[in-house]
């Protein structure tokens, strides 16, 4: 069920919106409007529905839009035209349209937020900070102190409760903002590049944290990002934007293998597809494979012998390979050398990989029991190379 | 050139006329406020006054104390006190102290407030600013003699113009310290559910504090730079010695009272320094 549902949003910042929203019907390029009106068009006709448990990132280069289209959640932003709802209860609110003592009911119970510099209040302790949105809520002190020093307890801050944040180094201040944002127990999450500020490690480590967090929380999480790979990690859903509107909105697979313009191509060009592809979109179907007297032609000293669709046997030029069913749960360094594994379609392609190091042979794909693919190097270094764009167009 | 000089505009005598017009619509209301002050000062005179001069070193010390726990500090405003004691300058520097700290406490009370406004509202700050200017720029004497004329003699005119050239400080080191509140912790505060107030009270004066407390402190050391002035209508304090010596020409009570001014005036500014250093941190 859709908790955010943006709806033909613009956002316009400036003083003349009745002339500048014609110009943007019109196909006025956002230059030309800043020239005509002097207003800056920050979203143009935006669409995005975010379901319960779903992380969507918005992705994109500063000045895309991303952070402006984020603040219209909370009504930080105003929205110009259309509509962006939010789910109370059973109802869905309008956020362009709501009262203010709506809007603040909205922000203390449904959306929370996290900032990239992480905007913490420097003369409040750390506990203090986490305890503010509850403070907001109308929660008792005692409550609220004792509920914000739980939240620290989960982002294993306990110890520097009564620090003040600029005590605190980059990645504690920006685990100090998620559990404020935490505490507040709402919904929907927004979240404003929150790891940018951080160094590498630091920032894998909370990618982390996060994700853990989510297993266990089941939050709505709209996320803000300018790092495709980060964007790829933690998002089920990325919305893409280039100046001021999203250009594709789809699964991280689906970004990685079917960039939908050039600006996307070239985000995907530099990074790392381990982390993304999954067996199906790599393998090598078995109908782009030889039949030669019913066996099935692999390399030319391996073939393997299918009945009802079900791997029965592989044959090498030295008789006749073992197979394993991998798992998740499988230790590759307990099974021997020389087995041909088969893995699920969906496996991701750094366990395809290390499974390949490991067994020295190709992989057989399976789904519901039918043998659907072989994965060998041939097509590990394809995807490596970022050559899987125009297979796929070729199998489509 | 003649015709120039011959047709005067009479700006003086629209002045005159004004001040002429507030003496007899409101002298009730300026004879009230007179009085009112002139009582409240003169009684936390002599409230103090009423209790030994040690017995009032003894609780400025121990308030130095808690504000600060340095024991220098605590021997240089002892030693202070004590020579002011031994110069025979008590009861002024008390007359002084009293009128720099009702000066700043109006100045603030009024002060802080429009700060705020102005900061919310650019067009108010747009207009408040050449009336700043220009209550920090007039020279003093200028506007003490309508408030000698609407107050009357002693230590209300003193009060006031006080405050006319202290009020600035306050004013603009709050609209300063509101205007900068860096905008992330406005929108944290907004994002998290702050309503008008809340967010007045809970983000941009507490963000604010350190600049609203320097605003404080200069806004001390500009009324205790006044005491001269406000001792050339009446109001008593560590100017009228100086005034004194300066028409009988008496070099050893203009040092002296001199001496004391500026023991005054160091010992508000560590007292007054530290604690907006530590809002600070």
């Amino acid at each position: 069920m859709a908790v955010v549902t943006i709806e033909n949003v613009d956002i316009v910042f400036g003083d003349n919106k009745a002339k500048t929203l014609p110009l943007m019907d019109k196909g006025h390029s956002r230059d030309e409007i800043l020239g005509m009106t002097g207003d800056v068009v920050g979203v143009q006709n935006a669409n995005i529905e975010v379901n319960e448990g779903e992380i969507c990132v918005l992705m994109g280069l500063s000045g895309s839009g991303k952070s402006t289209l984020l603040r219209a959640v909370n009504g930080l932003n105003k929205i110009a035209r259309g509509r962006c709802l939010v789910r109370d209860g059973d109802k869905m609110v309008d956020m362009a349209k709501c009262d203010e003592a709506k809007l603040r009911h909205m922000r203390t119970h449904r959306v929370s937020m996290v900032f990239q510099s992480f905007a913490l209040m420097p003369w409040l302790t750390v506990l203090e900070n986490v305890a503010f949105g509850l403070e907001m809520q109308g929660m008792p002190k005692a409550e609220r102190l004792v509920k914000a020093r739980e939240q620290l307890k989960m982002v294993s801050l306990d110890k520097w409760a009564d620090k003040k944040p600029d005590e605190l180094s980059g990645g504690m201040r920006q685990r100090v903002g998620l559990a404020r944002a935490f505490v507040m127990d709402t919904d929907v999450l927004l979240m404003d590049e929150p790891f940018s500020a951080l160094d590498p490690l630091i920032r894998s480590q909370l990618q982390d944290e996060l994700i853990e967090l989510q297993k266990r929380l089941n939050k709505t999480i709209i996320f803000v990002s300018h790092d495709l790979d980060e964007a790829l990690k933690i998002g089920s859903k990325i919305a893409i934007m280039e100046s001021a509107r999203i250009i594709q909105e789809d699964t991280p697979e689906q970004i990685v293998l079917n960039p939908a313009t050039e600006y996307v191509e070239k985000f995907v060009a530099h990074t790392n597809p381990l982390n993304v592809l999954r067996g199906e979109s790599l393998m090598t179907p078995l109908a782009d494979l030889a039949v030669k007297d019913g066996q099935i032609i692999i390399s030319d000293d391996i073939s393997m012998t299918l009945e009802n669709g079900k791997l029965v046997s592989i044959q090498g030029s030295k008789g006749e390979i073992p197979t394993a069913r991998w798992t998740p749960e499988t230790i590759l360094a307990n099974v021997p050398d020389h087995t041909v594994f088969i893995v699920p379609a969906d496996i991701a392609m750094r366990d395809a990989v290390e499974i390949r190091y490991q067994s020295n042979h190709l992989l057989v794909l399976e789904e519901a029991g039918q043998c659907i693919g072989i994965l060998n190097d041939h097509n590990f270094y394809h995807a490596l190379l970022g050559k899987h764009f125009g297979r796929e167009e070729d199998a489509a | 050139m003649n015709w120039l000089t011959d047709n005067k505009i009479p700006l003086g005598a629209w002045m005159e006329n004004f001040v002429d017009w507030l003496v007899s619509a409101a002298s009730v209301f300026f004879d009230l406020v007179s009085l009112t002050l002139e009582t409240m000062i003169v009684s936390m005179v002599d409230a103090i006054d009423y209790l030994h001069p040690l017995a009032v070193i003894a609780i400025i010390l121990v308030g130095v104390w808690f504000l600060h726990r340095s024991i220098s500090l605590i021997i240089f405003v002892a030693l202070s006190l004590l020579l002011i004691i031994n110069m025979g300058y008590w009861i002024e520097t008390i007359q002084t102290l009293v009128l720099v700290i009702s000066a700043t406490a109006m100045s603030v009370l009024v002060g802080v407030p429009i700060g705020i406004a102005a900061a919310h509202r650019p067009w108010l700050y747009t207009i408040l600013r050449p009336i700043l200017d220009l209550m920090q720029t007039i020279p003093t004497f200028v506007y003490l003699i309508p408030t000698l004329i609407l107050f009357g003699l002693g230590y209300v005119p003193g009060l006031i113009s006080t405050i006319i050239f202290a009020i600035a400080a306050p004013i603009r080191l709050t609209y300063l310290g509101v205007s900068k509140v860096p905008n992330e912790l406005i929108e944290a505060g907004l994002a998290f559910g702050c309503t008008k107030s809340k967010l007045l009270y809970k983000v941009e004066l507490p963000a604010a504090m350190p600049s609203i407390m320097a605003g404080v402190t200069q806004c001390i050391m500009l009324s205790l730079s006044m005491v001269v002035v406000a001792a050339l209508v009446g109001a008593d304090g560590l100017g009228k010695p100086v005034v004194r010596a300066l028409n009988t020409v008496n070099i050893s009570q203009g040092f002296e009272a001199g001496v004391a001014i500026v023991l005054v005036a160091i010992m508000l500014d560590r007292i007054c320094k530290s604690p907006s250093s530590k809002n600070e941190g």
